[in-house]
Parts: C-alpha cells; sequence; structure tokens
C-alpha cells in the first residue's frame, strides 16, 4: 500500500485555498482590472416611499469624466422588464400547499415609485468612481413623498398606504400548513400558553460587498460577467434574458468571493444593469458596492413576528402548537415563500408534537428587501420553539432539559415521519440522528447540569445572575433540485472536476479535492477544480441552502462512477484482463491482487484519445469525461444542540458569554478542520445577531444604522470559545453520508441565549421573548421587578 | 464612499501649515491620524476644498514633563502614549483611557490633538482633559494661546479652535504620586464609542479629606465635569451611602442625547452605575 491508498474524506487538511488567499493572491470582482474599464455610482432615493416626479441627470451628463447618466424611465424603453426571480416551487408543494403569492418584481432602476430609502434611481457611468458620485449629487431629484409602512402590522392595517398599488394590498403572501387537530387538542390540553414573539431584522454583512464587473465582445456578440454572487448559473439565465442573448453567449464566473451567507445568494439589478451598460458603451464596466450601500440595498433578514399557543400536559408533553406569524419582507420579495415556508416547517425542531399548525402572512414594507441569510428563517423558528419550551419548563417548575428529553425523537424513532411536506414537495422525513444524546453531549461539555444549578445558587446569593440556556434545531440540508459535475481524466492523469457550486470562502476547493481524491485513488493535489463558472459546466444550481458538500459530492460520485467504468474497459484492454479484475490504486489501475500489474490514468487518458493507436476496445469510444446532474430525493436533516452559559450585569444590562458548547451532527465529516470553522463562524454570526447586530428604521424609513459604527458587527473579542461536539450519523441519502452544515452555526444562539438570559434573570420573572436582547431593555425590566 | 475632490497638502512645519489655512480661508481640514476625518470625508459629511497634513510637521510628537506639568505634541500617536513610561508614572488616568480608545490599528495611527480637535463628545481623551483640568495650546495667525479644558469644547465636534488656528500641545497636571483613578465605560462592543463613561481621580489633601474629579464621556454635548457629584464625595467621604448620592447627582447633572443605541434616560442611568463603580473603585485603591 502507499501513501496514497487511504481515505483523505475525514482529515483535516489544511485548505487548499488559503495560499493564495493569505498571501494577497486572490482575486476578488474589486481586484479585476480591464482596459478602459468605467466605473458606476448610483443615484438613490432619499425618502422610504414616495412618487417619482423629475430624475433630472442633465447636470450629471455634463460633469466631468461622465460617459452616460440614465434614469428609470430612460432604462424603461431600453431594457425588457427582469423575469420572475422567484425560487420555483415545485407542483408538488403547489398542489398540496394551501397558498396565495403575489409576486412584485424589483425593476433596474425605480421608474414610478420609490419604496425604500437607498432604492436606485439613476445609474452614472464615469471614467472613475470618484467622477460617478460628484455626477450623482449633481441630479435633481424630486419626489413626491408618500407615508411609510415601516413593519408587518403597519402595513397590513387597514388604510395603509400602499406599496405596489396595482395589487391593492401589502399582503403578498400568505400559506398554512397544518397536520393533526390543532384546535381540538388545544381545547383539551390541561396547560396552554401563548405567547408572541419577535425576531428583528438583522443582515449577513459579509467582508466583501457585492460587486459586479461586465465586459462585451463584439466579434462575437458574447457577454462576460464577473459578480460577487452564489448563484451564476441563475445570473447567467436573467442576464441572457435582459440582454437577449443566448445563454451560450454569456459566461458568468464568481472570481474569489469574501462571504455569501445567502445575502450574495440570489440576482439582484445590478448583476443584470452593469451587463447591459457594458454592451451599450462598447466598454468594461465595474460597479463595486460600498458598505453603506450595502447596508441600504443588499438584502436584509430575519424580521418575523409569532403569535403562538401551545397546550401541554403535566409532564410537560407538548400535545399542540398554533403559530401564526408575519414576515416583513421589505419593498420587494426576493424569495416568494421560500424564507417563511422554511420558518413554518423547521418550527417543530426535534420534538413530537402531533398536532400543528403554521399560518404564515409576507407583507411588503418600505424597507431593505429581504432575502436568506443563514439559517434562512429557521432561526426565527428555533426562537420561538426554544422559548415555547423553557416557558412551559417554568409553567411546570421542570428543568428546560427535562421537558426537552421528554419530547425530543429518540434515536430508535429514526427516520421520523414529521407529518409536513418540505419545500422540494417531498414529505420531511428526519433521516438520521440522536437528538438526546446531543442535548446531553451539550450539556456535559459546560460541565453539567447539577454543577451549574449548584454554581448558580452560588452567585445569586452574592447578587451574581447566571443562566444557561439550550438551543436545538433541525435543518432540512442539501436541499435539490439538483447539482451537477463533470468528471474528466485529464490529460496527465490529473482529475479535473467542474461545477456550478460556488465557493464564498468556505474551503470548498479543499473538501472537493479531498472527495475526489478518494473516488479516484489520487491526491488531493492531483484534483484540479473548476467552480463558479458557467463556461466550466452546462448547467449548475449554486451554493446556498447547506447544500454543496451534499450535492455535489452525490454528483462527483455519480459521474465517476460513470467514468470509472470507461477508465477500466479501457485499462482492462491494455492489461488485457477483465474490467471486473481492476482496482483504482495510486494514481493508477491495477488488477486485483497482482502487484505491479498497473497502468496509471495518464497512460489510460492517451490510450482513450481520439485518432490513430488508441488503445479502446471495440465498442467504447473517445474521451474520459463523463457528466452527472444529481437530484437528491429530498433533504437530509443535520440537527445541534446549542448551550450557552451566560452572566447578566443587572445594572449595565451587559450579558457576557461565559461558556458555549455546540453539540451537531453533519452526517460524515469531510474536513474536521473547515467544519469547526463552520460552527464557529456561523455561531458568533448567530451571537452578533441576538446580542449586537440591528438594523433600526425610525418611523419615516429612515435606516439608522448606516454604517459599521452603527451596525454592530461582533469582533473576535466580542466572541467566546466555543466546544464543539461532533456527532457523526451518516445520511442515508447520498453516497458519502454528508449532510450540510453551513448555515447551522448560525441557527440556534438567538435562543440559546434568550433562554439563558431568561433563566439568569428568572429570580425577577423577566422573559425574553425578542431579539435583540439590549441592555437598556434588560436594565427597565430589572428595574421595574425591583420596584414592584 | 469616495471623498469630494481636495487638494493636498503635506507642510514641513506649522507656520507653513499655518500659511495654508490662511490661504484656504476655512476651507481647509488638518489631517492627524484621520481616523474620524476620513470616513467623514468618504461619507461626503466634510468635503474640505484641502487637506493640510499634519504628519510631516517636525516637532510635534513628544511626551516631557516640565515641573508638575507634563507636555504632549498634538501628534503623539495614543499607541506612544499607551505604552510611555512617563506617562503610566505621572499620568496614568490618560493611560488607561488611551488604552480604551478603539482598536490597535486605530490607536497607531490616531493622534492626541486629533481626537481633541474632533471633540467626539464620546471619546475618551476629552474626557481625560477634562477630569484633569488640562489645556491645550493653539497656534494661529496671532501666536500662541492657551485653551482650558472646560472652554475647549463647545459642542458635539466643535471647539474653540478657529479656523486658522492649530492645536500643537496638550498640557495636564501631573497627576500627584498618592492619587488614586478609576475610568468606567460601557460599550456594546469592545473598542467602540462608550455610551457612557466616567473618569474619576481622588487625591489625598489637607485634612484628611480628598480632592475628586470626575468628568463624562458620551453623555452630553461635550464632557463635562460634575462638580456637584464630586463636592458631596469630598464633603463626605466614600462611604457606600455618600457614593450612592454621588452617583444619583452625577445622573441629575447630566444632559444626555439619545440615539438608537441608547436613550437619554438609559444614558442618564448609566452615569448613575458607572460613577458609583469608578468612585469606589478608586477609593479602594486609594486604601
Amino acid at each position: 500500500m502507499t501513501g496514497i491508498d487511504v481515505d483523505y474524506v475525514g482529515r483535516a487538511l489544511l485548505r487548499r485555498e488559503d495560499r493564495r488567499l493569505l498571501t494577497g493572491a486572490g482575486q476578488f470582482v474589486a481586484d479585476l482590472e480591464l482596459s478602459r474599464m468605467l466605473h458606476v455610482a448610483f443615484v438613490r432615493s432619499p425618502l422610504a416611499h414616495g412618487r417619482i416626479r423629475t430624475v433630472d441627470l442633465r447636470a450629471a451628463a455634463a460633469a466631468p469624466g461622465v460617459v452616460l447618466a440614465l434614469n428609470g424611465a430612460d432604462l424603461l424603453r431600453l431594457v425588457p422588464p427582469a423575469p420572475d426571480a422567484q425560487l420555483s416551487l415545485p407542483s408538488k408543494w403547489t398542489a398540496a400547499v394551501q397558498h396565495d403569492f403575489l409576486n412584485p418584481q424589483q425593476p433596474l432602476l425605480a421608474h414610478d415609485k420609490v419604496r425604500f430609502v437607498g432604492e436606485p434611481l439613476a445609474v452614472i457611468v464615469a471614467d472613475s468612481r470618484y467622477a460617478a458620485e460628484d455626477a450623482a449629487e449633481l441630479a435633481n431629484v424630486e419626489l413626491d413623498p408618500l407615508p411609510a409602512v415601516v413593519d408587518a402590522a403597519g402595513a397590513l392595517a387597514a388604510g395603509a398606504p400602499i406599496l405596489h398599488e396595482h395589487f391593492g394590498t401589502n399582503r403578498i403572501g400568505h400559506f398554512t400548513i397544518t397536520k393533526g387537530d390543532v384546535a381540538a387538542s388545544l381545547a383539551a390540553a390541561p396547560h396552554r400558553l401563548r405567547r408572541r414573539f419577535v425576531h428583528h431584522r438583522y443582515a449577513a454583512m459579509p467582508m466583501e460587498c457585492r460587486g459586479v464587473v461586465a465586459a462585451y465582445d463584439a466579434r462575437s456578440d458574447a457577454m462576460t460577467i464577473w459578480s460577487a454572487t452564489q448563484v451564476v448559473h441563475w445570473l447567467r439565465r436573467e442576464a441572457a434574458h435582459v440582454l437577449q442573448m443566448p445563454e451560450a453567449r454569456v459566461r458568468c464566473i464568481a472570481l474569489d468571493v469574501g462571504g455569501g451567507f445567502g445575502v450574495k445568494g440570489h440576482v439582484y439589478p445590478e448583476d443584470l444593469l452593469i451587463p447591459f451598460l457594458a454592451r451599450r458603451l462598447g466598454r468594461p464596466v465595474r460597479w463595486i458596492e460600498d458598505r453603506h450601500e450595502h447596508l441600504l440595498c443588499s438584502a436584509h433578514s430575519r424580521d418575523q413576528v409569532h403569535d403562538v399557543e401551545i397546550g401541554f400536559d403535566d409532564d410537560g408533553h407538548i400535545l399542540a402548537l398554533d403559530d401564526a406569524f408575519t414576515a416583513d419582507s421589505g419593498a420587494w420579495n426576493t424569495l416568494g415563500a421560500g424564507i417563511a415556508y422554511n420558518t413554518a416547517v423547521h418550527l417543530p425542531g426535534p420534538y413530537k408534537i402531533a398536532n400543528y399548525s403554521s399560518s404564515a402572512t409576507i407583507a411588503v414594507t418600505n424597507k431593505v428587501p429581504n432575502s436568506a441569510y443563514r439559517g434562512a428563517g429557521r432561526p426565527e423558528a428555533a426562537f420561538v420553539m426554544e422559548r415555547l419550551v423553557d416557558l412551559v419548563a417554568a409553567e411546570l417548575k421542570l428543568e428546560p432539559a427535562e421537558i426537552r428529553r421528554r419530547n425530543m425523537i429518540r434515536a430508535d424513532e429514526m427516520p421520523y415521519h414529521a407529518g409536513l411536506l418540505y419545500r422540494d414537495g417531498e414529505p420531511i422525513v428526519y433521516d438520521s440522528g440522536d437528538y438526546p444524546e446531543a442535548l446531553e453531549k451539550a450539556l456535559d461539555a459546560v460541565g453539567g447540569l447539577v454543577a451549574f444549578r449548584r454554581h448558580q445558587a452560588e452567585e445569586r446569593q452574592r447578587g451574581r445572575y447566571v443562566g444557561l440556556g439550550i438551543g436545538c434545531y433541525v435543518e432540512g440540508t442539501g436541499v435539490g433540485p439538483f447539482e451537477g459535475a463533470t468528471v474528466r481524466l485529464d490529460p496527465g492523469g490529473k482529475i479535473y472536476v467542474a461545477s456550478g457550486a460556488c465557493p464564498q470562502g468556505q474551503g470548498m476547493e479543499t473538501v472537493f479535492a479531498q472527495i475526489v481524491a478518494d473516488q479516484w485513488r489520487v491526491s488531493p493535489d492531483d484534483v484540479v477544480l473548476a467552480l463558479a463558472d458557467t463556461a466550466a459546466i452546462a448547467m449548475g444550481f449554486g451554493t446556498i441552502a447547506s447544500r454543496s458538500t451534499v450535492t455535489l459530492s452525490a454528483a462527483i460520485h455519480h459521474a465517476s462512477g460513470k467514468l470509472r467504468d470507461k477508465v477500466f474497459a479501457v485499462a482492462a484492454n491494455m492489461l488485457e484482463c477483465a474490467p471486473a479484475d481492476l482496482e483504482l490504486r495510486d494514481s493508477s489501475v491495477g488488477i486485483v491482487g497482482v502487484p505491479g500489474a498497473a497502468v496509471s490514468l495518464a497512460k489510460i487518458a492517451a490510450a482513450a484519445r481520439p485518432g490513430w493507436d488508441h488503445s479502446r476496445p471495440s465498442g467504447v469510444d473517445a474521451g474520459l469525461e463523463e457528466t452527472h446532474y444529481w437530484e437528491p430525493p429530498t433533504v437530509t436533516w443535520s440537527y445541534a444542540v446549542h448551550v450557552a452559559i451566560v452572566d447578566v450585569d443587572p445594572d449595565l444590562g451587559r450579558v457576557s458569554v461565559a461558556r458555549y458548547a455546540v453539540a451537531h451532527d453533519c452526517g460524515t465529516v469531510v474536513n474536521p478542520l473547515l467544519l469547526d470553522g463552520q460552527i464557529a463562524g456561523g455561531t458568533a454570526q448567530g451571537l452578533g445577531g441576538v446580542l449586537l447586530e440591528e438594523l433600526v428604521y425610525d418611523e419615516s424609513g429612515q435606516l439608522l444604522t448606516g454604517s459599521l459604527m452603527d451596525y454592530l458587527v461582533p469582533t473576535a473579542s466580542d466572541v467566546p470559545e466555543i466546544a464543539m461536539i461532533h456527532l457523526a450519523a451518516p445520511s442515508p441519502l447520498n453516497p458519502l453520508g454528508v449532510k450540510g452544515v453551513g448555515e447551522g452555526g448560525a441557527v440556534a444562539p438567538p435562543a440559546a441565549i434568550a433562554n439563558a438570559v431568561g433563566d439568569a434573570l428568572a429570580p425577577f420573572g423577566i422573559e425574553i421573548n425578542r431579539t435583540p436582547i439590549r441592555p437598556e431593555e434588560l436594565v427597565a425590566a430589572i428595574r421595574a421587578a425591583r420596584s414592584r | 464612499m469616495k471623498p469630494a475632490k481636495f487638494d493636498y497638502h503635506a507642510p514641513a512645519s506649522v507656520e507653513e501649515a499655518l500659511a495654508l489655512l490662511r490661504r484656504y480661508d476655512g476651507e481647509a481640514r488638518l489631517l492627524a491620524g484621520g481616523q474620524s476625518l476620513v470616513p467623514m470625508m468618504n461619507f461626503r459629511l466634510v468635503a474640505p476644498a484641502a487637506l493640510i497634513d499634519l504628519n510631516r510637521v517636525a516637532g510635534l510628537d513628544y511626551v516631557v514633563a516640565d515641573g508638575a506639568t507634563v507636555r504632549i505634541g498634538a501628534m503623539t500617536r495614543q499607541r506612544a502614549i499607551e505604552f510611555s513610561p512617563l506617562i503610566a508614572a505621572r499620568l496614568p488616568l490618560l493611560r488607561d483611557a488611551v488604552r480604551r480608545i478603539g482598536h490597535l490599528p486605530t490607536r497607531s495611527r490616531g493622534t492626541i490633538g486629533g481626537s481633541l480637535a474632533h471633540a467626539d463628545p464620546a471619546a475618551e481623551i476629552p474626557m481625560v482633559l477634562r477630569a484633569l483640568d488640562g489645556q491645550v495650546v493653539a497656534r494661529g495667525p496671532a501666536g500662541e494661546r492657551r485653551i482650558a479644558a472646560a472652554d475647549l469644547f463647545v459642542s458635539p465636534l466643535t471647539t474653540a479652535l478657529a479656523s486658522d488656528e492649530i492645536l500643537t500641545e496638550i498640557r495636564l497636571p501631573a497627576m500627584p504620586d498618592n492619587a488614586a483613578h478609576a475610568i468606567e465605560e460601557f460599550a456594546r462592543r469592545q473598542g467602540d464609542f462608550a455610551l457612557a463613561a466616567i473618569a474619576v481621580t481622588v487625591a489625598p489633601a489637607a485634612g484628611g479629606r480628598h480632592t475628586v474629579r470626575l468628568a463624562t464621556g458620551g453623555v452630553g454635548p461635550v464632557p463635562q465635569r460634575l462638580v456637584g457629584a464630586e463636592a458631596i464625595l469630598e464633603q463626605q467621604g466614600f462611604g457606600a451611602d455618600t457614593i450612592e448620592a454621588a452617583a444619583a447627582r452625577a445622573a441629575e447633572l447630566v444632559e444626555p442625547l439619545g440615539d438608537p443605541h441608547a436613550s437619554a434616560d438609559f444614558r442618564r442611568h448609566l452615569t448613575a452605575v458607572l460613577t458609583r463603580r469608578a468612585v469606589t473603585a478608586a477609593s479602594r485603591a486609594l486604601a
């Protein structure tokens, strides 16, 4: 055996991409330099809601360095409207789920009304960004102000100003899912609780903002678009539509991308407008979003209000749960039912709840459009469910962990049929795992519950308030409809793999090299990857929704299987044996049990080439390349339990996270090092969301947190050490047994921290039912409790 | 987020810089560390006709003892103050305050004079200048003048410095060896501007009494001395009830503004809590 004949999957290999990224050799869209390139700045709406009277660009167009200035009305005459950007839902879903949706589509530039502060009204193209911004200040914008709606309740109130007047309503989406008999079981329940839960608006805030560069080649009538996106093939499809070009003449590439987390997971107006400008002007055009623009016009997320009633028995068994919620979509609904539906089906979490109903209402408001951000509707769900469990515990004076134990689905109940439909239209079946074990391990990792309760009692004697909080979730990952892989044996014997998956820093080049290395018994160094480039593979879906490791590993597996059959056929011909006698070993194909009887992959590649003197057997055509588009049967279910111990300063309202543990299961672990990074990063974002980050609007729809001085992203010194426990119940739904892990870290922290703070402040009877946890509100609640 | 067009000058002397200020007649801005001014220019909140860069002006970077006074050149980096043995020995309050400013990169560029001239009401250095009753030296066309801490800060981001003047030096009275001090701040994240901050010094005085100085940050338009609260402590000492009374008085004396991060009421509450904690810590350090 040689060193190569060992599994690479499961090993903590260092990231291949880090050499270039850490030495400054990475290339992001803002690093792209093209000859004669022009620069874009936007004229943006200063008002949240208004009718456009004039966007006069005469002075701007005459400013030094300006090449083109267009307003929304100009553009409407030049470009067909953008196609429906909604994620399509399968007919299995639309037939089964009671729903009602309107789909307002954001134009490339506003032309009739403005609907949020920052919405682009006009585009200026100039020799430099400086000149473009100077000219943008010269635009003469006259708007007739309209009253703004800044939350879902306001949007749905009678007489509310209507954003999209042709609909006659701000209620642009509604659906209900249900199982069992909620009304009857609630009525019969020995105990009932009713609460409102609010999960506020925050956003992904990647280190790199968005950016688009486009170049048109007149000779071949072809467009190249470089965008900091998670979905190159989706972008190409929409760009081809807007430009009225065949997809084959549009190439979309994502270079190194500095974080996505969902905010780059759909197509934005700029992705389409910049290529249009490049073709119209015959010069490359570049728009790099700055941080202020990012806060003002890249998607925000969360922002839901739930009204829930839960029924339970004397032992804390949950009998029924009735949830009704509103989701504030902002001015345009980028993902249709996607996020709210995620919330609804993930809300029951790891618990057996026989009677469940969730009814969602999506409202448009005069705020930035809402889209997916790490978790995509699941942090809201986990917050509601996990707070409810703690409230049940408080009501029955039982330990919150005990309520969880009594309601959790056990390992021997797997696979568990949840009785709901996933958004892929398939019945939800939790496929594998041991939820109670995760709970116990996470509790052990913070020192155990018994020890903590003793410590807590001692601290309370000293006037100090510490609390322990649990946050559990389950998460459907690896959603379809598909991802594809082209696998090719390169003439030099290396394995080339192309896919539409789009890395944004996760380390895909490393994990897929490990996966391919095992498939082909080669070194990861002999794996050549082509990702995030539409020229490399005809169809792709992209990297969103904790899906790439699941879907692309399966596509690689199946494409490799097809290719291996062909490789073995050629090798068998060369070695004069039967294909069934062959195995892959050490970058070659050899006869099983016969050391030395082998032929290298490079020689097989040469033998399979078209032309004279090939060594293919008859009936085997030339070339060694196979493509497989894998369509997962449905999602596979990851889960985790987060446990936080916090210390609350009752005078300052400061919440310090003293200990934090995550026990999770994402199936087969491809690379433990990268896995730890995914969980730590997600957890940091979740902690930021519950404790620091908040997009605050005033009543007129002005964003008050428009810079990173006011929008508080956690820094390294704000994030605690995170203890991690890895469980690994392989998924039965894909060849490698993997489950997605990209988003999970961000799902549970709001629930775990809210429960921990509530536990700390239990002597005051304070419930934390809304995020973020603001020091000021904690202090006010404590003072009010003290004065009672 | 690109600044509007501006001229750039890098004079080598204060005289040259003053001449440039005169030439632009109020339309130029002085560039020190740039940690506040440059972001404001990028947001186009300010659009000066020219930047006059003081980073190449000789002789503005020093920390020297001058009898009972410590003189600090306006262009002395915050990071240099943080590690100055002289500051540690004579002005430990300033050393502790500077450690709380921003982050390593911002302290490496940011200067003491820049922070004072920028006059952010939540900044640490203005609070310390006020607590220690320091003064600054300004040079203008008519020569040099001194401005006391009490007179320097006019309103948020506005000082008594004229548009043709340059702040060249900070003068702080050395703290007595037997003095104690404390700083308490509340910020949402480490390194952020404080939502509320209190600096206190306590120095033994004749007759077993103490001289107390309390100054604020972040709870009013300018850093403020809490003379009424100081008086309670100077007259009644540092018993828990007295400290509580001084803290309550402190909260009455401030006039905070609200913003998305903290309402005026909460800042008032924080003033009391931080005053109590700071005074308690300083009085214990004294003992």
